[in-house]
C-alpha cells in the first residue's frame, strides 16, 4: 500500500531552524539522511523530496475563463508544505512507525499527515 | 506456460537452472545473480546463433562459470570451499531434477518480509526481471532491486539452505508459499485496463507458478497433508481469473458479480477450476482455500445470478467461518444470508457482527449495509451508506461504483 507522508512544518519552528548554528542544522539534517538510506534499504521508499519555502510558490487558476497567476502560499497558515516521502508499505501501522521519526514530530516542530493513496487498480467483484 | 516465445522458454528454464546451480553453492544470493546474468546472455546470444541443444544445460554452465569468475575477483571471500564441485558442470546440469518447490520454500522462507518474498519469488521462480517486477508492482525499480537484495541478506543470515524442510515444518512452509502467490494473484488480479496498460501480467504468472507448485504437490507423499490446499489455491485462482473479461467495463468501471455477462466468462478456466476444487474436496484435508475455491466455483456455475444457489453459498461461509474466521469472511457470510434469505435478515445479522473492531467503520461494512438497504428499499438510508463507503475506499474504480449506486438512487 502507497501511502503519501506530509510534513506540515510549523513557520516559527522553519525561522528558529534557519538561525541555529550551521552544526545543529547539520545535526538534524542527518536524521533526513538517516531515514532515506533506512527506507531505501527497506525497499520501502517510491520518492522523497523537500520543497523549496512556499514564499516561491505560484498559484496557477482560472478567472473569468483566463488563466490567472499569482505569486506566494496557495493559503496563508501557520504550517507550509516543507516536503513529502511516497511510501510503499505493508501497513498503515508501519507508516505511523515511519512518519513517527521525521525530525519535525520528534522536535515538536510541526505535524506529519499520512494519506493514503488511491489505487487505480480493479478490485476484485 | 507461457507459450513457445523465447521468453517463455527462458522463464521456463529460470528455476531449473537455478536449482541446479543453487545446489553446489551455500550462497544462494550469488547463484541467483549468476543465473540472472546466464538469461540475460541467453537473452541475447540465442536469437542471434540459435537455441542450444541442452538450453538447460547451457544455462547452468555459464551461471556456474560467472559463480566461479565471481568468487576469483572477489578477493575477500575466497571461500572456494563453498564451491562443492565447480567443474563438474554438464554432468549435473544434465541430470532433470525438479527444484521448483525448494526454491518457492527458499524464497518464502519466514525470516523475509512479505515483499521481498514476493519480490524474489518473481525473479528467482519466475525469471521475471527487475524492470518487470516493478512494473507489475508500480514501483521503482531500485525499491524492488532493494527487496530482492534484503531477502538474499535474510536467507544468508537465517542460514536458510537449499533443501527441503523437516516433515513436520513443511505444510507450514507449504503454507507460506501459498500466501505469497495469492498475494502475487491479487496484486495482479487487481490489474486493469486504462492506467495500467503497461503492467506485467502477474495473475498468469501466480497462476504458472501454482501449477508447478500443484505438479510437484501431487507426485510427492512429503507434501500429502498441504495438496488438497495447494490444488485448492490454484482453483481459486482460475475460477476468480476466469471473471476476468466481465469484471471491467469498456468505459474502465466496476462490474459486480451480479450484473457480469457471464457468457463472457472464461469456461475453460472454470472448468479446470471446478474439476481442480471437486478432487481435492473429495480425496485430500480441507482448507479455507478450496473453501473459497467451492464458493467461486457456485457461483461459476449459475447460468445468471438469480440462479445462483445462495444456501449452498452460505453453507460454504458457514464451514469458512469455522476453518479460517476473519472479518472479511463474517461480512461475506452476512451477504449470504440476506441473499438466502432476505435483506432485512441480513441487516440484522449485520448489525450483530458490525462492532467488530476491524468491521465497524470498514467501508466493506457500510457498502453491504447500502446494498442490503437499497434491496430492502430504504433508499434515503441507503444513499448515505454509499456514499460513506465511497469515502472510506482506497481504490479508485470503487470509489467510482459506490458513487455511480448513490446517484441512481438519487436521480
Amino acid at each position: 500500500m502507497k501511502y503519501l507522508i506530509l510534513i506540515h512544518q510549523n513557520r516559527a519552528a522553519r525561522a528558529e531552524f534557519a538561525a541555529m548554528p550551521q552544526e545543529v542544522q547539520a545535526a538534524g539534517l542527518q536524521a533526513y539522511v538517516e531515514l532515506n538510506s533506512d527506507l531505501a534499504a527497506a525497499g520501502e521508499l517510491v520518492s522523497a523530496e523537500a520543497l523549496a519555502d512556499d514564499s516561491t510558490s505560484t498559484v496557477v487558476s482560472l478567472r473569468s475563463g483566463a488563466l490567472v497567476t499569482s505569486d506566494g502560499p496557495f493559503a496563508e497558515s501557520k504550517e507550509m508544505l516543507a516536503g513529502y516521502y511516497l511510501v510503499d508499505v505493508t501497513s498503515r501501522e508501519r507508516a505511523v512507525e515511519i512518519a513517527a521519526r521525521i525530525p519535525e514530530v520528534a522536535a515538536g516542530a510541526g505535524d506529519v499527515e499520512i494519506r493514503p493513496v488511491m489505487d487505480y487498480s480493479t478490485p476484485d467483484a | 506456460m507461457v507459450g513457445d516465445s523465447l521468453e517463455g522458454l527462458l522463464r521456463e528454464l529460470a528455476p531449473q537452472a537455478l536449482g541446479a546451480v543453487a545446489r553446489r553453492t551455500t550462497d544462494f544470493g550469488a547463484a541467483e545473480d549468476a543465473v540472472q546474468e546466464a538469461l540475460l546472455a541467453a537473452a541475447t546470444q540465442w536469437p542471434r546463433e540459435g537455441i542450444p541443444g541442452n538450453p538447460r544445460g547451457w544455462l547452468v554452465t555459464v551461471a556456474s562459470r560467472r559463480l566461479v569468475e565471481q568468487w576469483r575477483r572477489d578477493s575477500a571471500r575466497r571461500s572456494r570451499e563453498h564451491l562443492a564441485h565447480p567443474d563438474e558442470d554438464h554432468r549435473a546440469a544434465g541430470a532433470e531434477q525438479d527444484d521448483s518447490l525448494e526454491l518457492l520454500l527458499l524464497c518464502c522462507h519466514p525470516a523475509l518480509t512479505p515483499p521481498s518474498q514476493v519480490a524474489l519469488t518473481l525473479r528467482a521462480v519466475g525469471g521475471l526481471t527487475t524492470a518487470e517486477i516493478a512494473r507489475g508492482l508500480l514501483v521503482p525499480e531500485a525499491t524492488v532491486a532493494q527487496r530482492i537484495s534484503r531477502a538474499k541478506a535474510a536467507i544468508r543470515r537465517a542460514g536458510a539452505r537449499f533443501v527441503l524442510p523437516v516433515a513436520t515444518d513443511l505444510p507450514g512452509r507449504v503454507e507460506a508459499v501459498a500466501a505469497v502467490l495469492y498475494l502475487v494473484f491479487t496484486e495482479g488480479h487487481a490489474a486493469s485496463s486504462g492506467t495500467a496498460v503497461t503492467r506485467v501480467d502477474l495473475t498468469a504468472e501466480a497462476i504458472r507458478l501454482t501449477r508447478m507448485l500443484v505438479a510437484r504437490a501431487t507426485h510427492a507423499s512429503a507434501l500429502e497433508p498441504v495438496r488438497g490446499e495447494v490444488q485448492g489455491l490454484l482453483a481459486l485462482m482460475l475460477l476468480t481469473g476466469a471473471r476476468r473479461p466481465a469484471r471491467v467495463a469498456p468505459d474502465g468501471s466496476l462490474v459486480p458479480l451480479d450484473r457480469q455477462d457471464r457468457t463472457t466468462w472464461d469456461r475453460g478456466l472454470i472448468d479446470e477450476g471446478i474439476a481442480l476444487v471437486t478432487g481435492a474436496l473429495a480425496r485430500e484435508r480441507l482448507g479455507p482455500y478450496q473453501l473459497q475455491a467451492a464458493i467461486a466455483a457456485v457461483h461459476a456455475e449459475a447460468a445468471t445470478a438469480a440462479d445462483t444457489d445462495w444456501p449452498q453459498v452460505l453453507a460454504l461461509y458457514d464451514l469458512l467461518l469455522t476453518t479460517a474466521p476473519g472479518p472479511m469472511v463474517t461480512l461475506s457470510r452476512v451477504v449470504a444470508v440476506a441473499m438466502a434469505h432476505d435483506p432485512a435478515t441480513g441487516l440484522l445479522e449485520l448489525d450483530l457482527v458490525a462492532d467488530d473492531p476491524v468491521l465497524v467503520d470498514h467501508h466493506r461494512t457500510h457498502a453491504v449495509r447500502a446494498h442490503l438497504l437499497e434491496r430492502s428499499g430504504d433508499l434515503t438510508a441507503a444513499v448515505v451508506e454509499y456514499l460513506t463507503a465511497s469515502r472510506g475506499t482506497r481504490s479508485e474504480p470503487e470509489r467510482r461504483y459506490l458513487e455511480a449506486r448513490a446517484a441512481a438512487l438519487i436521480g
